[in-house]
């Protein structure tokens, strides 16, 4: 039997900034009331930041769910509450029937952990690490001999087991940190930002791994900002941003949703009113949204608007500066919800 | 509790420590040895100091050691542990309520704290040579003293590498361990400060004192010294405040 996860209604206010724990405190700190310069002003409360702001999902045992958002989205906060890292402000968060702030030990026992950053024990060489991780949840000397040769083997790391890992590069460190989250043989694997600094080979090899150890009936559950490997791994995705969910669903119906599926970016050198309603006219176009000297055009078809949209244009006497169309993607309903790319 | 996650920690520190046994034993030992020997040898035959320095001498080196041996041991780790690369997060995630890593921590730092202990006597008599003069008439009481100063040194050490920063390692040696051990009546005893009343009072603050009086007084008790009972009470209660203070602390730093 499989192990899901589930969480309710999750906040996290951090009113101190972020310790690693949240996963690199890769937060814009918006700085709260209170740093007023009178006497009275609690300096205390002068740094606050909503990391999450009520955050509920429900991800299925022997599912790879996914959650997507830019850098400060409060990706690292939900994984690091999920994980017992980090201390909800309110909500609560099961890891299958364990509460997991009530319930650590246990809940614990289930999970294996990736950190968006590596935290291999440098006092240790790749293989003593392993053998010692597995040995912290009770694995046999014989089992963890056996496992760890059998994933350095895996994670291409064999040749150079025997070194500490002082001197290993990001790629590798990262492939250990995997491995090592491997050794006890987890329920829930929990992977932040996984494939970061790893080579594209070694990417692929990595969705590889996480493929075949979701097919023996694990349940993973992965970070990313990359919309490549959501929409390569995962079953459901979660799209967060500023600590909410905005989107949730399989990638194929998230990419469905995007009204029209195909997005134009077209920069124009002035808007003029009048020219978004003639636009939104055009056959096939379903949304229009003022951006600046530009629009953001959602349609269901590309290229062959666009001698349309020119003719539109020139009504107004309207240049075109620059077009940029893309395919129903993760991204363009990220733009869509947001406004923002992914990247940005 | 999960005493196998706790073995699998302890033997996980052996390791480390096993591994680093050369540098260890150089850190911890060297500096005490060359001040018995220039105190204790150079002084003495030089004829500026006395004979009975020698017993005054060899409890307060034997202190001093513990106290430094265990808040390194301890602190040290944990500041880099705690540090940008996170190492601990690991051990953190262990089976195991987070809490008992810390208890483990403190444990492994009492035992490297009762080898240097066990290692600096003999060395240290042996160095000072003939007349060092130590009897010890209570063998339990001492041992008692013994384990309290090594539960103070480890849990010290917990308090303090969760408190300090890596950028801050210079300013914790300057400004708390160089005034801890030169005002912890380490090489000389508290009685010797009655001309300074101010500040034999104040360095009654400092837990080192009672930890070298402590040594003296079950080891040298011919020599003037504060009341054992005393010490072991003042001891005791230090090691509960340092464990609870260090444990607060590792808490806090652990989870955010």
């Amino acid at each position: 039997m499989g192990v899901g996860v589930r969480m309710e209604g999750l906040r996290k206010v951090y009113t101190s900034p972020p310790p690693l724990a949240a996963g690199g405190g890769s937060f814009a700190p918006a700085r709260g009331p209170g740093l007023g310069k009178k006497k009275d002003a609690k300096p205390k409360k002068s740094f606050q930041v909503v990391a999450l702001d009520g955050v509920s999902l429900e991800i299925q045992a022997g599912e790879i769910f996914g959650l997507l958002g830019p850098n400060g989205a409060g990706k690292s906060t939900t994984m690091g509450i999920l994980t017992t890292r980090v201390r909800p402000t309110e909500g609560h968060a099961w890891v299958g029937d364990y509460n997991v702030w009530q319930q650590q030990v246990q809940a614990k026992r289930l999970i294996g952990v990736v950190q968006q950053r590596p935290n291999l024990d440098f006092a240790l060489t790749a293989r003593e690490i392993l053998s010692f991780h597995a040995a912290y949840y009770g694995v046999a000397p014989s089992e963890r001999v056996r496992r760890s040769k059998e994933l350095l083997e895996r994670f291409q790391l064999t040749d150079r087991a025997h070194e500490m890992v002082r001197g290993y590069s990001g790629g590798m460190m990262q492939r250990l940190a995997i491995a090592r989250a491997m050794m006890h043989d987890p329920q829930v694997l929990f992977l932040d930002e996984p494939s970061t600094g790893l080579d594209p080979q070694t990417r692929l090899l990595l969705w590889e791994i996480i493929r075949e150890y979701n097919r023996s009936g694990k349940t993973v559950m992965l970070s990313t900002h990359n919309m490549d490997e959501a929409d390569a791994l995962c079953h459901r995705i979660a799209i967060i941003d500023h600590g909410h969910v905005i989107a949730l669903g399989t990638p194929n119906e998230l990419k469905r949703s995007i009204p029209g599926g195909y997005l134009l970016r077209l920069k124009f050198s002035h808007n003029s009113p009048g020219v978004v309603d003639r636009l939104r006219q055009l056959h096939g176009v379903t949304e229009v949204q003022t951006l600046g000297d530009g629009v953001d055009l959602y349609a269901d078809r590309g290229g062959s608007l666009i001698r349309e949209i020119v003719a539109v244009l020139a009504d107004y006497a309207i240049d075109l500066h620059d077009v940029h169309i893309s395919e129903p993607s993760l991204e363009n309903l990220f733009l869509h919800h947001t406004g923002r790319s992914l990247r940005q | 509790m999960n005493w196998r996650t706790f073995a699998a920690l302890l033997a996980r520190d052996a390791h480390v420590a096993r591994r680093n046994l050369a540098t260890l034993l150089l850190q911890t030992m060297l500096q005490p040895m060359l001040f018995v020997f220039v105190f204790g040898r150079v002084l003495i035959s030089s004829g500026m100091m006395t004979e009975s320095y020698k017993g005054l001498l060899l409890p307060g080196i034997m202190a001093v050691t513990m106290v430094i041996t265990g808040i390194w041991a301890v602190a040290m780790p944990l500041i880099a542990e705690f540090q940008f690369t996170r190492e601990i997060e690991d051990r953190l995630l262990a089976p195991m309520r987070i809490e008992w890593l810390a208890v483990e921590k403190i444990l492994f730092g009492m035992l490297q704290a009762l080898i240097a202990g066990a290692v600096v006597l003999p060395t240290g008599w042996l160095v000072l040579g003939k007349g060092v003069g130590i009897s010890i008439t209570q063998p339990l009481l001492w041992l008692a003293v013994i384990f309290l100063v090594a539960v103070f040194s480890s849990a010290g050490g917990l308090a303090l590498g969760c408190s300090v920063g890596q950028t801050q390692i210079g300013l914790m040696f300057s400004m708390v361990i160089a005034p801890m051990i030169f005002f912890g009546c380490v090489y000389y005893p508290w009685s010797a400060l009655n001309h300074f009343p101010v500040i034999q009072k104040l360095v009654l603050l400092n837990p080192l004192v009672y930890a070298s009086e402590g040594l003296r007084g079950t080891m040298v008790p011919h020599i003037a010294h504060l009341s054992t009972l005393l010490v072991v009470g003042i001891l005791l209660a230090v090691d509960a405040l340092l464990i609870v203070a260090g444990l607060n602390r590792f808490n806090h730093k652990s989870v955010s």
